[in-house]
């Protein structure tokens, strides 16, 4: 048993959301370079999964030089087994928006969208509705920032940042090259900085906190709190506030219902861990911790004995199959190949020594595939085959 | 200057500009990097993946297309990982595609097929996908044939489309698996905007997208004892066709091209120069007599500016998409429509035969021209005025078939009748060329005096921008044109209808004040068309254009109306320009179609 990487509850995100007028009007006048010091310090790193450091991007949005910049937020929270960034929206809107106006403060943007997942759209009428309040006292402040929702379509894909602006800008979402990155050339090829909906509500507690607060939570590397969205085999799903940096195992035993066999950690394009690795795997961003260290989008799926590990990765490469855009080679056939691949090896039309073939796949998926979905389907797969061999086989 | 930097490219020291991508980098130091859907003409998509490379560092591998090179990268364009990267991606792009390559259109000519040759892809290791789709070949439109089995999904002709012709009929479809390149709720090629100029064929790096040939129909006509074949032969042709047989860009195969045909069996090779001289002969009259009706009679029926007609794809372009300004067009035929309807008119009286047993056929550079030949307008010979109409690729095809050594063949000229041509008629093919040789003739017609540019030489409207501008000052007239005395003729040219759109925007809201417009659907003009042999690039380009404008320096005459076979039509047949016969043979309308 590792210790030192024990599961610790943290309440910051849905507490109380009621001084955003104070926390907004009092950091929007001040200097923008403290408080992306501030988050430079907190060690904030992004919440949608990838881990960017949140106060870099705003560093490299802020030093863009552009007469028009955007600030986005990413509420197209399409991650199997996510379900957060919905709740943060409907219980504490404030926060998001008042976060959203503090970086246009911080980088010089005057507009602000949320792209809102296609599939949350009944969120919009109570989100509306706290925009406008926002945007009432925004004005009655002489503070000028305006937020709008952008309704995204039911693309997965669409919440790849650059085919998420490709969207907005009316077109088929599909991710672009980069660079350029979208600090320098994002929505309609202006200076944007992106974050998800999570990531945003923690900036807030660190401007009503300070740096330190946020920093003193979680380990090493893998700084702050975070919000997981416990679903599958677990007496008690839902979303649960963790500091970074816990052990699997310490979260099993508190989240499992006594016969966990694997968990999906970071949903269908994250990796799966088996019972043997729970002990050696910390939930945190990179860095050697112990064994393997895992970032996560905060989802969490528990399997026990009674799931078919077959058909769990049958599922999540059918929903790859059809969510990749379809534009780069690796992703678009690889999909198919490998959803293809394991049924033949299933059915026994495809030796076993196929599977090894279809790893090698998933590498050069990893290697090569425009963006970073094409480049993940690799984790699962990968686990899931490596770990589960003879459960696809037999 | 460019700031440069350093970079090694397979352990060699290089410098390059700032901003050169890794895969021109690499290029430029002679190092080859595959690609499939990068193309010159094009925005970079990297969406294919060929072009892999490793960056020293990086465990990721980059689309070298995409890439900008960086100070001090390393990069490996053919480490282990890297082969075996590509290696894959070819693989699954085979088992996505209809690898039937025995049987298709473009074996031998195929990009996915030249690949996986290099890389002795031999084994059938993944799962084949391509079966498993049901789906259907559109060969419902008269000029592209498109089949989805062999699409790599590279989306070439998108960007071609939307990019160089604006258009936008192609487009992409679904997601995921079901992705592919679709049109207007999945409507054949045949009832979409599709102008048919053919680009996406020259751009399509697969059999995806094909003309749809008819060579079997011309070899059944010439070999029938009964048909009298004529065979008429495009401007732009003379200075592709011979990439296709082994020259280099930019060579001119005239006179082997006429042998050639002569030994395929035609019964008579003329020239589609010499309806491009008599569509000077109409055109420059009917924009003088334009002109006359603006300025002098002020009569609002009669719209400038004028615009060219001789471009079909720009035609079907014009219908979908400024029916309102279709008045505006010439109503002249263009030059395959007004030797079609000639042939079996004047040529077949002179040559006293049935115009029943002539096969009109004609060699183009474009695909649009298949369809315009197929248009109900084009009957006023009383039969269907041209019966096929063949690319120069598809030339090309027929000429191997026959066996013939193109690179040894003498020399032969044209037949009478309608085959003299003047320089005006060769520039048709070339951007700005039909403005040129237009010019050319009605200054002289109005003016009496050469058009005032050094060697007849129309410097302005040449060249490869997409939007050329000139005006030429009248001075001077002849006493019958005296109403133009100290008239400011303004012209503009645009190629590629990407830039047709430009000017027909500017007509619309007003900014504009031309009197005639040249336009032209393709990059470059007609040398530059759908038709023309595969690859296209602005460098190809550049050096077909070159070929033109030295056949025409090349040229005893150079102005339409000194051909004397137009002098001895008007004296024999025509009558006049804009005559009774004109009017009922050479000229025609257009209408209005649906934009989707």
């Amino acid at each position: 048993m590792t210790t030192g990487y024990q599961l610790k509850r943290a309440d910051f995100i849905f507490k109380n959301q009621n001084d955003w007028e104070e926390i907004l009007s009092k950091n929007i006048i001040r200097n923008p370079q403290d408080l992306i010091n501030d988050l430079i310090s907190s060690e904030l790193k992004g919440r949608g999964g990838a881990g960017f450091p949140t106060g870099l991007k705003w560093k490299l949005s802020a030093e863009a030089v552009n007469d028009t910049k955007y600030v986005i937020c990413n509420a197209d929270e399409g991650e199997p087994g996510t379900f957060k960034d919905r709740e943060i929206l409907s219980k504490v809107p404030f926060k998001v928006l008042t976060a959203m106006a503090v970086c246009g403060h911080v980088i010089g943007a005057k507009e602000g969208y949320i792209y809102l997942r296609g599939e949350y759209f009944f969120l919009r009428p109570e989100l509306n509705k706290a925009i406008s309040e926002f945007d009432y006292y925004c004005r009655e402040i002489n503070f000028d920032f305006t937020i709008r929702i952008f309704m995204g379509s039911g693309a997965y894909i669409c919440g790849e940042e650059t085919a998420l602006f490709e969207s907005m800008e009316g077109k088929r979402g599909e991710p672009r090259n980069k660079p350029p990155f979208p600090s320098s050339s994002g929505y309609m090829g202006k200076p944007t900085v992106i974050n998800n909906v999570e990531t945003l509500a923690h900036t807030y507690t660190i401007f009503k906190y300070g740096a330190k607060r946020f920093y003193d939570l979680g380990v090493q590397y893998s700084r702050g709190s975070k919000l997981f969205s416990v679903s599958g085999d677990t007496p008690k799903p839902g979303i649960y506030e963790l500091e970074l940096g816990m052990s699997l195992s310490d979260f099993v035993d508190e989240f499992g219902d006594g016969d966990t066999k694997a968990v999906q950690v970071g949903g269908a394009s994250g990796f799966l861990v088996p019972r043997k690795r729970f002990g050696e795997t910390v939930i945190g961003f990179q860095g050697k911790l112990t064994g393997i260290s895992l970032p996560t989008g905060g989802s969490m799926m528990l399997f026990n004995s009674s799931r078919s590990m077959f058909n769990v990765l049958d599922n999540y490469l059918e929903f790859f199959r059809e969510e990749s855009c379809g534009q780069c080679t690796p992703c678009r056939v690889g999909c198919q190949q490998l959803l293809n691949g394991i049924k033949a090896v299933k059915r026994g039309e495809k030796n076993a020594m196929y599977l090894d073939k279809l790893l090698r796949l998933t590498e050069t998926m990893q290697y090569t595939a425009k963006c970073g979905l094409g480049q993940s389907i690799a984790n699962s797969f990968s686990s899931i085959v490596e770990n589960f061999r003879e459960e696809m086989i037999y | 200057m460019e700031k440069t930097l350093k970079i090694t490219i397979n352990g060699v020291t290089v410098e390059i500009e700032q901003g050169t991508s890794i895969l021109e980098a690499a290029r430029q130091t002679g190092v080859i990097i595959p690609t499939l859907c990068y193309h010159k003409d094009l925005c970079v998509a990297g969406n294919c993946r060929v072009c892999v490379i490793e960056i020293a560092g990086q465990k990721r591998l980059a689309a070298a297309c995409a890439t900008p090179c960086e100070e001090g990268m390393e990069i490996l364009t053919n480490s282990f990982k890297v082969r075996n990267s590509r290696k894959h991606i070819i693989e699954l792009l085979l088992s996505e595609h209809n690898a039937d390559c025995t049987r298709c259109y473009k074996n031998g000519n195929c990009e996915l097929q030249k690949l996986a040759s290099e890389y002795k892809i031999v084994t059938q290791d993944f799962i084949r996908l391509v079966e498993s789709k049901n789906y259907t070949i559109d060969m419902f439109s008269p000029s592209i044939v498109k089949d989805d089995s062999k699409c790599i999904r590279c989306q070439r002709c998108v960007r071609t489309c939307a990019e160089l012709q604006g258009v936008n009929a192609l487009t992409v479809a679904y997601k995921g698996d079901q992705m592919k390149i679709s049109t207007f709720f999945e409507k054949s090629m045949m009832d979409v905007v599709c102008t048919n100029c053919g680009q996406c064929i020259n751009h399509c790096p697969t059999g995806a997208l094909v003309e749809k040939n008819y060579i079997e129909e011309v070899w059944d006509a010439i070999a029938d004892k009964n048909k009298h074949v004529i065979v008429q032969t495009a401007p732009a042709v003379r200075v592709g066709l011979g990439e296709e047989l082994g020259f280099e860009p930019g060579i001119r195969v005239t006179g082997k091209m006429v042998a050639a045909l002569k030994r395929l069996g035609f019964d008579a090779v003329m020239d589609t120069d010499f309806t491009a001289d008599l569509t000077i002969m109409e055109e420059g009259t009917e924009l003088l007599t334009r002109l006359k009706g603006v300025l002098v009679n002020h009569d609002p029926e009669v719209k400038l500016p004028m615009a060219t007609s001789c471009s079909p794809g720009w035609i079907k372009y014009i219908e979908h998409m400024y029916p309102d300004y279709l008045d505006h067009l010439s109503t002249c035929k263009s030059p395959q429509q007004m030797f079609g309807a000639l042939a079996k008119t004047y040529y077949a009286k002179a040559r006293n035969l049935n115009p029943e047993t002539i096969v009109s056929v004609s060699i183009m550079p474009c695909t649009a021209k298949k369809f315009e030949a197929n248009r109900p307008e084009m009957h006023d010979s009383g039969y269907r005025d041209v019966d096929y109409v063949l690319t120069t690729r598809e030339l090309a095809i027929m000429i191997k078939q026959a066996g013939i050594d193109f690179m040894k063949l003498d020399d032969m000229h044209y037949d009478r009748l309608m085959g003299e041509s003047t320089g005006a008629g060769v520039i048709f093919g070339a951007t700005g060329g039909v403005m040129e040789a237009a010019l050319r003739t009605a200054y002289e017609l109005v003016t009496g005096r050469e058009v005032p540019f050094e060697n007849l030489n129309i410097i302005p409207v040449r060249g490869m921008e997409g939007v050329k501008e000139a005006s030429v000052k009248i001075e001077n007239p002849l006493k019958e044109w005296a109403f133009l005395d100290g008239v400011e003729l303004k012209c503009a040219v645009a190629h590629g209808l990407v830039n047709a759109k430009k000017i027909m925007d500017s007509i619309r809201s007003g900014e504009a004040n031309y009197h005639f417009i040249e336009f032209m659907a393709c990059p470059g003009g007609c040398l530059g068309g759908g038709g023309q042999p595969i690859p296209t690039s602005p460098e190809i380009r550049r050096k077909r254009t070159e070929a033109i404008y030295a056949e025409d320096a090349g040229m005893p005459l150079r102005k339409s109306h000194q051909n004397p076979e137009i002098v001895k039509i008007y004296k024999d047949f025509l009558i006049k320009p804009l005559g009774e016969k004109s009017h009922h043979l050479l000229h025609t309308h257009y209408s209005a179609r649906k934009r989707f």
